[in-house]
């Protein structure tokens, strides 16, 4: 099913080992101890009092796959901005770039000399073609100032075959993928000559096979000669496709390491100054009473004959690949969707939600996937989004009460360890770990009796996740039900009691973390 | 002395600054170049004008905090003001009692909130652009009401209706009395009340809103029902005040209510906005006419006045929070 995510016919794969056969002459010395294609030194950066760099030193040899990992906030973006012409850093830092030296980049020079970014939202234009995202700034710089499409659409093929891939550059990007959408950002950055290409966080939406595709890919450009600065989250990735790993803290440098040697948890250690040790947290449930009983619920080409059930006290995992109608599912519990068929019953009694709000009454809170456009309302203030699921608990008179309002807030933010300025601070103002706390306030102020996490972690960094998931295990000793919704296996894994495996709308398996290996689930989802 | 300041300045609010600094400019310039300026005449003057364009503005300012428009606020207000007409004048016209008045009124608001309800219903479940829908319901109220009167003037009301339009009670004009009551019912509506609460919500993000568990449709159908009564209010003041009822009346306000709130530091994409910065932005237009009227100035260079006023604003603004970012920004 996953096969061809990226359009590739069978045949066209060979097309890129080609690709790479006939640059393999620069990749012979990529990694040795030559002459570093970029090179950085004493760079410091100040944004109003809070340093953001503290003088940062940072290699880039030709060809080399260099991976740059740190917590959100830990710098790694604004030394992408020096390195690209965005920001200036302080007096002072020396950039050597491909044998010269500049004391800062612009962004026009940057360009001119073949470095460029591919950011995690891509910056492509949805409703233009695949042929216009690729080429319209080599077309456009010309003269005379008309657009020849056919030469667009050339380039864009060239480019695209370069890679390996094929897609209709005449349809609009907005009719492909986020997996494709990243190689036609790829492609774009290609078209100009890259020497030194940035990608930040490119995995981020992609499932685990695109995932595999689009390190094919980095490993293609690496061997053309093309160095590439790998930003991600996903360790494990990190340690498979790069050669070195310079990790930041805190705006400062950690140190660079060969990826050979390295695990994910030194590399977890080094980033956070911390060390974690993850354990099963999986215990039987069994005697409890059942919260939840779902029988077989079923809406056409989502989920299928989906049966479930979740005890007091219990965290059930669901975990599966994107697309595998986790979400659809989660939103049919919460009355967002209506199930075609099937029955689900709280606490024994059958529930059929005309609305979410039917289903908050019931007792059934849902933390969104979504944080940013539908978890939380950005602008908004840290209070307001926490009692807007629960208004009526700070009516006083049959008007809201400022003052019970701060008093629940002051109380919950306390309860969850929310790091914060004021209430009144929008929330986007917080890191992503302190507004998903937040975001749990949020619904346990409903009272819930179940709480459905779906994928708890997304943009939540490393060393917060911990966090996030110490007050998932205190919620349910305290007898609430939790269905833990994620794509990354562990996660499900070390948190979870049990762990359902969906696949294409369907429970293909129930696994029991004491008695399964991880190993054995990340097998059977990533198969 | 810093602590009574930080109180000030949590309770007007940071919207409050344009508005107050401006006020303050156009007290300081005209009192200088007239002598006249700081007078009861200048205040009576500002408070007759005031409270028509204010109670607009106010039936603009709900749709707005929700990222929505009314561009139907004056030919609403004329419709409904046309409902009180026909009542009267069904009721002896001039002879007409004050039953039929209050009748009348009620009518008038219910057939206003009855525009707005309409027009909720149609951008909650069709999500249509609120421009669009309010443009079609101003361009139907409009062709309405000129079919209605001919395109004429309607008149003939008893005389115990003038009062309202230009009576004083204690020394206070009575329409104004009208709209500080508006107000502050706007104000605590807005600060106090679930709906305004979620009015605010709905204009930052209406999905996240519908997943927090707020029934978006009911809100927005209400915000509308409510900017429809509150245009039909303004209707019958202006009813009163011109002893007439023509369904063009206000027409030149539509857009100075829009211009009204953004003065007042209401954000024009939803979800943030006080009313009494907007009351405090209505005055000063208010007074900038009054006062330009005073050292001489045509009155229609007003108008233009106005909207440099607001052009100018904007660039403060722009330049302010420019100069704030320089200085908290942070990376990430």
């Amino acid at each position: 099913m996953r096969k061809g995510v990226f359009g590739f016919p069978p045949a066209s794969r060979s097309n890129l080992t080609r690709f790479m056969g006939r640059h393999m002459h620069q990749l012979a010395t990529a990694g040795g101890s030559e002459k570093p294609l970029l090179a950085l030194r004493d760079i410091n950066m100040t944004f109003g009092g809070v340093r953001a760099l503290k003088n940062v030193s940072f290699d880039v040899r030709p060809g080399e796959v260099h991976c740059l990992a740190g917590e959100n906030g830990c710098g790694k973006s604004t030394l992408i901005k020096i390195i690209t012409g965005v920001y200036r850093p302080a007096d002072g830092a020396s950039i050597e770039y491909d044998g010269e030296s500049y004391s800062h980049m612009s962004p026009v020079t940057a360009q001119d000399r073949g470095i460029q970014v591919i950011w995690q939202d891509l910056a492509l234009f949805p409703e233009m073609s695949v042929a216009e995202n690729i080429a319209f700034q080599t077309v456009l710089g010309r003269w005379p100032k008309l657009v020849d499409y056919n030469r667009m659409r050339q380039i864009a093929k060239d480019a695209l075959a370069r890679l390996g891939v094929t897609l209709d550059v005449d349809l609009p990007l907005k009719e492909y993928a986020i997996a494709q959408r990243q190689i036609v950002a790829i492609a774009r950055a290609l078209v100009g000559e890259a020497k030194l290409v940035f990608m930040d966080e490119p995995t981020a939406s992609l499932t685990q096979s695109e995932t595999d595709h689009l390190l094919d890919i980095v490993r293609g450009l690496s061997a053309s000669g093309v160095a590439v600065v790998f930003v991600s989250h996903r360790l494990a990735e990190v340690l498979e496709i790069s050669s070195r790993i310079t990790v930041l803290r805190d705006g400062a440098l950690v140190g660079v390491y060969p990826a050979a040697g390295m695990t994910q948890s030194r590399i977890t250690e080094l980033m956070t100054g911390k060390t974690f040790d993850q354990q099963v947290r999986a215990k039987s449930r069994d005697g409890q009473p059942v919260v939840l009983d779902v029988k077989g619920l079923s809406r056409p080409s989502q989920f299928e004959d989906v049966s479930l059930t979740v005890r007091r006290g219990e965290t059930l995992g669901i975990t599966g690949l994107l697309g595998a109608g986790r979400t659809e599912l989660a939103l049919t519990l919460f009355g967002m969707l209506k199930p075609a068929s099937g029955t689900i019953s709280l606490e024994g009694k059958p529930v059929h939600f005309s609305s979410n709000r039917d289903a908050i009454r019931a007792g059934v809170a849902y933390l969104s996937e979504d944080r940013l456009s539908l978890g939380l309302i950005q602008p908004q203030s840290i209070a307001d989004n926490l009692v807007i699921s629960s208004l009526d608990k700070v009516l006083s008179g049959g008007l809201l009460s400022e003052e019970r309002k701060r008093s629940l807030v002051a109380r919950w933010i306390g309860d969850l360890g929310v790091k914060i300025g004021l209430q009144q601070d929008a929330i986007s103002t917080l890191s992503g770990g302190n507004q998903q706390r937040v975001a749990i306030a949020k619904w346990l102020a409903t009272d819930p009796k179940l709480l459905i996490l779906d994928a708890p972690t997304v943009g939540v960094d490393v060393g917060a996740r911990a966090g996030i998931f110490d007050i998932v295990a205190r919620l349910a000793e305290s007898g609430l039900a939790i269905i833990l919704i994620s794509d990354e296996v562990p996660e499900v894994y070390f948190n979870a009691d049990r762990v359902l495996h969906m696949a294409q709308g369907r429970i293909v398996g129930s696994y029991d973390p004491r008695t399964s290996s991880l190993a054995d689930i990340e097998g059977a989802v990533y198969a | 002395m810093n602590a009574i300041i930080e109180r000030v300045k949590t309770v007007l609010g940071p919207e409050m600054a344009g508005p107050g600094l401006a006020f303050l400019a156009v007290v300081l310039v005209f009192g200088i170049a007239s002598p006249q300026f700081l007078s009861a005449a200048t205040f009576g003057s500002v408070a007759f004008q005031l409270p028509e364009l204010g109670l607009l503005t106010l039936a603009m300012l709900l749709p707005i905090l929700t990222g929505g428009l009314n561009l139907a606020i004056t030919f609403t207000a004329n419709i409904a003001g046309l409902t009180l007409a026909w009542v009267l004048q069904a009721n002896g016209g001039a002879d007409a009692g004050p039953a039929a008045f209050m009748l009348g009124s009620v009518l008038a608001i219910l057939v206003g909130a009855a525009s707005g309800v309409i027009m909720g219903l149609v951008i909650a479940f069709t999500r249509a652009h609120p421009i669009l829908v309010s443009l079609s319901m101003m361009i139907f109220l409009r062709g309405l009401g000129e079919f209605l009167t001919r395109g004429g003037d309607v008149s003939g009301f008893p005389a115990f209706i003038g009062p309202l339009g230009h009576g004083s009670l204690l020394g206070v004009p009575v329409p104004l009395i009208v709209f500080v009551v508006c107000v502050l019912a706007w104000h605590v509506l807005l600060t106090r009340s679930k709906l305004g609460f979620n009015t605010y919500m709905i204009g930052s993000n209406l999905e996240a809103t519908r997943y927090s568990g707020i029934n978006t449709r009911k809100v927005i159908v209400l915000v509308y029902a409510l900017s429809g009564a509150m245009c039909a209010i303004a209707g019958i003041i202006m009813l009163a005040r011109f002893n007439s009822v023509r369904i063009g009346h206000g027409e030149s306000y539509l857009l100075i209510t829009v211009l009204a709130c953004f003065l007042g530091g209401v954000n024009p994409f939803g979800g943030f906005g006080r009313v009494i910065p907007v009351f405090v932005a209505l005055v000063v237009l208010q007074l900038l006419s009054s006062g330009l009227n005073l050292v001489g100035a045509n009155q229609h260079l007003a108008t233009a006045v106005w909207g440099l006023l607001l052009a100018g604003v904007m660039v403060l603004r722009f330049v302010a929070t420019k100069f704030k970012i320089s200085f908290v920004r942070k990376e990430t």
